[in-house]
């Protein structure tokens, strides 16, 4: 009721105002009129009598404004008189306006998408209660990984967590009775839901309560998008009994809307106990205390008076423990805390992002640079409406607050527009999938916080431009100004201006630097070895057990399949990979080995932690992996044959000394397994493409197969043709088989997939970078060579060469450009370190980035200038000096 | 017009209503009248006078109401409200009381005190 009244009253104050104003005039011309007609008695004529009076009368303006404040005009209406008078000389010069806006615009929405970024992913990365105390414990091994038992002993041993929960991927086959389809969701602990504190949006939810051991709780919960689009939000669905790999499970809930799981750019589809998670998806022990791939991901709510710091020292104390007393399966490194939905990734996207923001904010303040000096320029060129108003008796305040007053207008409006397309852009990025069939996302939807962001920083980057003139204005001296005209004087020293333009131009090279440096990666990444070759090959993904297979029944059906891709015509070379092949979904599996002479097999013990790939004879053909030495697998490498090995040129090297002395010599596992090498092939790339040659080893899949599996199929023929083949062929083998058929460089897409928005992220920003330094070098080239121009024409008529003219009137900016391009190059060189996180080979000490660096701010340079150089060289000193 | 003397702060508004009180008058005439009661020894400043005036009104002391003057012209005139008068009231006297203790200070002599 309040608000409607106070606009009301606002909005009528804004149109009485002028009626007041009138009233004011009339008032002060019957005044003067009164005046006059004493004067003219007094005997003089009619027109003197009417000066006399108004001078005696003073600065009718000044009058004015006392009379508004003396009637309690606030400052409410100080302001709107203001806002109408920005508004009014906002109009008069469109172009000006324009550009600022637009600058604005851009820069406050790529602050807008960049915060809003870090808001979904940093500052507010799960929808649950209370998320920034939630914690998630990484130890073991690097990846967070951890075993079941370890979780349990963790849980019930910590003294800083309230309770602990744990959750693992699990890639199954879903089956309502009809379509059978592939399904990715969580097997989490029995406390997940209660830990997390949320509630079901339907149904129940498994509790602890619900765990009696091994395979005793065969519940689903859903997720409300899986509910929403495979059940088409059947509320009676809840109770139903459906089939995981052929396991009945009863759907007892669905999860609300607004939670999607515990891992920001997976989400789930559902969600089960994960003491089933051995029947559903075989040959994943949960009770072994070195199956590290039993658990995914510990966390919870820390103790209300426990800190992070005590709760690393008790996790660590934990960690010591199962060090001591299970010596053969746990080897104690020291743990961390990280923030819940990352993981791992924590650090890499933190980091990432800061510098993102830090960079979106440097683009603002660029920004902030360019107009500060557009409006320095152009109080100049007003200082003569600035002293015509002084010399009225206006307050200085008054003008300054009026400046101010168009400043923040611009860089409201600006600030509202960018807003609006980055919320357009940011609702884009939450429904994008980057993989087709992948469940991954990135969850950003746009809320309060971004808006009062872009609200903040309009209103501070409208103060900051808006002050750079106070100086100027507050120096004006009414009397200089109008006796000498605008014309004024070029000052050699170094101004507030030309420090702004150098800061921005300093800040554009940053971006180039780094934008460069992203794509020179990228570009380098796509061209590099991976020890494989991903063109011409094919990815069938096979998981055995969705489709009901024993463990027995594995192998031979594999076989089956590898010998029915090889019958398909076209294709040349066919292998088989468990779990997953190099560079897919950044999984891979690490072990522990040992030399062969070692009798301490603790893990603190072992000799290199090489990745480990169980792969099928044919393999290395159908990846195209070079051997170097020795043989590759066959179909006699089996279970009944001594275990073998084919190591990697780097795993050779650490272990044996050289490639030459490894075929033939033998090394340990963890379980004390004796291994022979047969076989060494090249280094390749396996979990990112940013990482060190790692050691790596492969070993027969016949000796330890698994359900889960990739075919490689090498051929040149059409993928789409042939995926059609090969899911017939598959079709016949099993009709109840879910199948997925990828080219190899579609899924090495999400390996690149960070190096590729660090390019394109980089290379907008860039853009924006270079878009305002062309617009601040061509403000400030223009404006000096038309305070110059008198000055150009007394040089041409006095003879002075085209060079000289340029000299005289672009050596300046293009001293400022240069000085401002040196010192970004040097921060870019700086700031390319963050980049090396996930850029392949960041790094700018390469002729290309640094010649394109150069190259580009040269150019940008040229562009700016052009028209201002065009210009002083046009002048014709006879029209110049005839003006004046 | 050298004998004039300094207008005070705050006397300006006691002047004005002074004025208004002995009947309603626009603003020049308010100049006229100041200048005519106090025998042409406090002149007023043309462009003080409206401010004073706007003051006045907001305050509610004065209402004003356009009209037409003597010689016919479109004129704003003030007049008193019952709370101008009150006030124009409060302030003589108080102005009194200073006025007399300020000149029985002044006009003290040394064997008094």
């Amino acid at each position: 009721m309040k608000l409607p009244a106070w606009f009301r009253s606002v909005i009528s104050k804004f149109f009485q105002r002028s009626q007041i104003a009138e009233e004011m005039e009339e008032e002060l011309r019957s005044h003067l009129q009164f005046r006059a007609d004493d004067l003219e008695r007094s005997g003089l004529r009619r027109a003197e009598a009417e000066r006399r009076a108004r001078i005696e009368l003073g600065g009718r303006e000044r009058i004015k404004d006392e009379c508004h404040e003396a009637m309690g005009a606030n400052l409410l209406d100080t302001l709107l008189q203001d806002v109408r008078f920005g508004l009014r000389m906002l109009r008069k010069s469109p172009s000006f306006t324009v550009v600022a806006v637009v600058t604005l615009a851009l820069a406050i929405g790529a602050n807008a998408v960049v915060f809003g970024v870090m808001n979904a992913l940093i500052l507010r990365p799960l929808n649950v209660p209370q998320a920034e105390n939630l914690y998630g414990t990484e130890y073991g091994v690097d990846t967070g990984f951890q075993s079941y038992p370890n979780y349990v002993d963790l849980r019930d041993r910590n003294h800083s967590f309230e309770d602990l929960a744990a959750f693992n991927f699990a890639f199954v086959g879903l089956d309502t009775g009809k379509d059978p389809s592939p399904a990715s969701g969580y097997a989490t602990s029995g406390n997940y839901f209660d830990v997390l504190r949320i509630q079901p949006y339907r149904g129940r939810f498994f509790h602890s309560s619900d765990e009696h051991g091994r395979n005793s709780s065969p519940y689903l919960v859903l997720s409300y998008a899986y509910w929403h689009s495979r059940f088409q939000d059947d509320g009676s669905v809840v109770g139903r009994t459906i089939q995981l790999n052929k396991h009945p499970f009863t759907i007892i809930g669905v999860a609300p809307p607004e939670f999607r799981g515990t891992l920001l750019f997976v989400s789930p589809d559902f969600f089960m106990p994960i003491v089933n998670q051995e029947q559903v998806y075989g040959g994943n022990p949960l009770d072994a205390r070195g199956n590290f791939h039993a658990v995914f991901e510990a966390f919870g709510h820390l103790k209300p008076e426990v800190t992070p710091a005590e709760a690393v020292a008790d996790v660590n104390a934990v960690g010591a423990y199962l060090d001591k007393t299970y010596p053969k399966e746990f080897a104690q490194r020291s743990s961390s805390l990280s923030r819940v939905g990352l993981t791992s990734f924590g650090g890499a996207v933190r980091a990432f992002v800061t510098g993102l923001m830090l960079l979106a904010g440097l683009i603002l303040l660029a920004a902030c640079a360019n107009l500060g000096s557009l409006f320095a320029a152009r109080a100049a060129d007003r200082s003569r409406e600035v002293a015509l108003r002084l010399a009225l008796g206006s307050s200085r305040t008054r003008i300054l607050r009026q400046l101010l007053t168009e400043a923040v207008l611009i860089s409201l409006v600006g600030g509202t527009a960018g807003l609006l397309g980055s919320i357009v852009l940011l609702r884009r990025m939450s429904m994008w999938q980057p993989f087709p069939g992948a469940p991954i996302h990135v969850p950003i939807s746009p809320d309060a916080k971004i808006y009062a962001v872009a609200l903040v920083l309009a209103l501070v980057s409208g103060f900051l431009f808006g002050i750079v003139p106070v100086r100027q204005v507050l120096r004006a001296n009414p009397y200089e100004v109008v006796k000498a005209g605008s014309g004024g004087r070029v000052g050699r020293r170094l101004t507030v201006r030309d420090a702004l333009l150098v800061v921005q131009i300093a800040i554009c090279a940053v971006l180039v630097t780094s934008s460069l440096v992203a794509l020179r990666g990228l570009e380098r990444s796509l061209h590099a070895n991976f020890g494989f070759e991903p063109r011409n090959a094919m990815l069938v993904s096979t998981n055995l057990s969705m489709a009901g297979y024993s463990d027995d029944r594995v192998l031979p059906m594999q076989k089956r399949m590898i010998a029915a891709m090889e019958t398909i015509p076209g294709v040349e070379r066919v292998g088989l990979v468990n779990n997953y092949p190099p560079l897919v979904y950044g999984a891979a599996s690490r072990a522990n080995v040992f030399k062969q002479e070692a009798a301490d097999l603790r893990p603190s013990n072992a000799s290199a932690t090489p990745y480990r790939y169980d792969i099928s004879p044919g393999y290395f053909g159908a990846a195209s992996t070079t051997l170097l030495a020795g043989r590759e697998f066959d179909w006699h490498d089996d279970k009944s044959s001594p275990t073998v090995a084919v190591v990697n040129r780097e795993f050779a090297a650490k272990i044996f000394g050289s490639v030459s002395n490894a075929v033939g010599r033998y090394y340990k596992l963890q379980d004390g397994t004796r291994i022979r090498v047969v076989g060494v092939v090249e280094d390749g790339k396996y979990l990112s493409l940013t990482e060190d040659p790692q050691p790596t080893m492969f070993l027969p899949s016949q000796q330890t197969p698994s359900s889960q599996s990739y075919l490689v199929v090498r051929s040149s023929r059409d993928p789409q043709q042939l995926t059609a083949a090969m899911r017939s062929e598959l079709r016949e083998l099993d009709e109840g088989l879910p199948v997925d058929i990828n080219t190899w460089n579609t899924l090495l897409d999400v390996v690149l997939f960070p190096s590729r928005v660090a390019t394109v992220s980089l290379g907008v920003l860039g853009m924006m970078g270079a878009m305002l330094s062309i617009t601040g070098i061509f403000g400030m080239a223009a404006y000096s060579v038309s305070k110059r121009l008198r000055e150009l024409g007394i040089r041409v008529a006095l003879g002075a060469q085209r060079k000289e003219v340029l000299q005289a009137a672009l050596g300046r900016p293009f001293k400022l450009l240069a000085f401002g391009s040196v010192a970004g190059l040097l921060l870019g060189i700086l700031a390319t370190r963050v980049l090396a996180f996930i850029v392949y080979q960041a790094t700018p000490r390469d002729p290309l980035v640094l010649g394109g660096v150069v190259l580009a701010m040269l150019s940008l340079g040229l562009l700016a200038t052009w028209i201002p150089a065009q210009r002083a060289l046009s002048v014709d000193p006879l029209i110049m000096l005839r003006e004046e | 017009m050298a004998d004039q003397a300094q207008l005070l702060p705050g006397t300006l508004d006691l002047l004005i209503l002074r004025a208004v009180a002995l009947g309603p008058r626009h603003g020049y005439g308010v100049l006229l009248r100041i200048g005519q009661i106090s025998g042409n020894a406090l002149l007023i400043e043309q462009g003080a006078l409206y401010p004073g005036l706007f003051r006045l009104v907001r305050q509610g002391l004065l209402k004003a109401s356009w009209g037409t003057s003597e010689n016919n012209r479109r004129a704003k005139f003030y007049e008193l409200t019952a709370a101008g008068r009150k006030r124009l009231q409060e302030e003589t006297d108080g102005w009194n009381r200073l006025a007399a203790a300020m000149a029985c200070a002044l006009a003290a002599q040394p064997e008094e005190v």
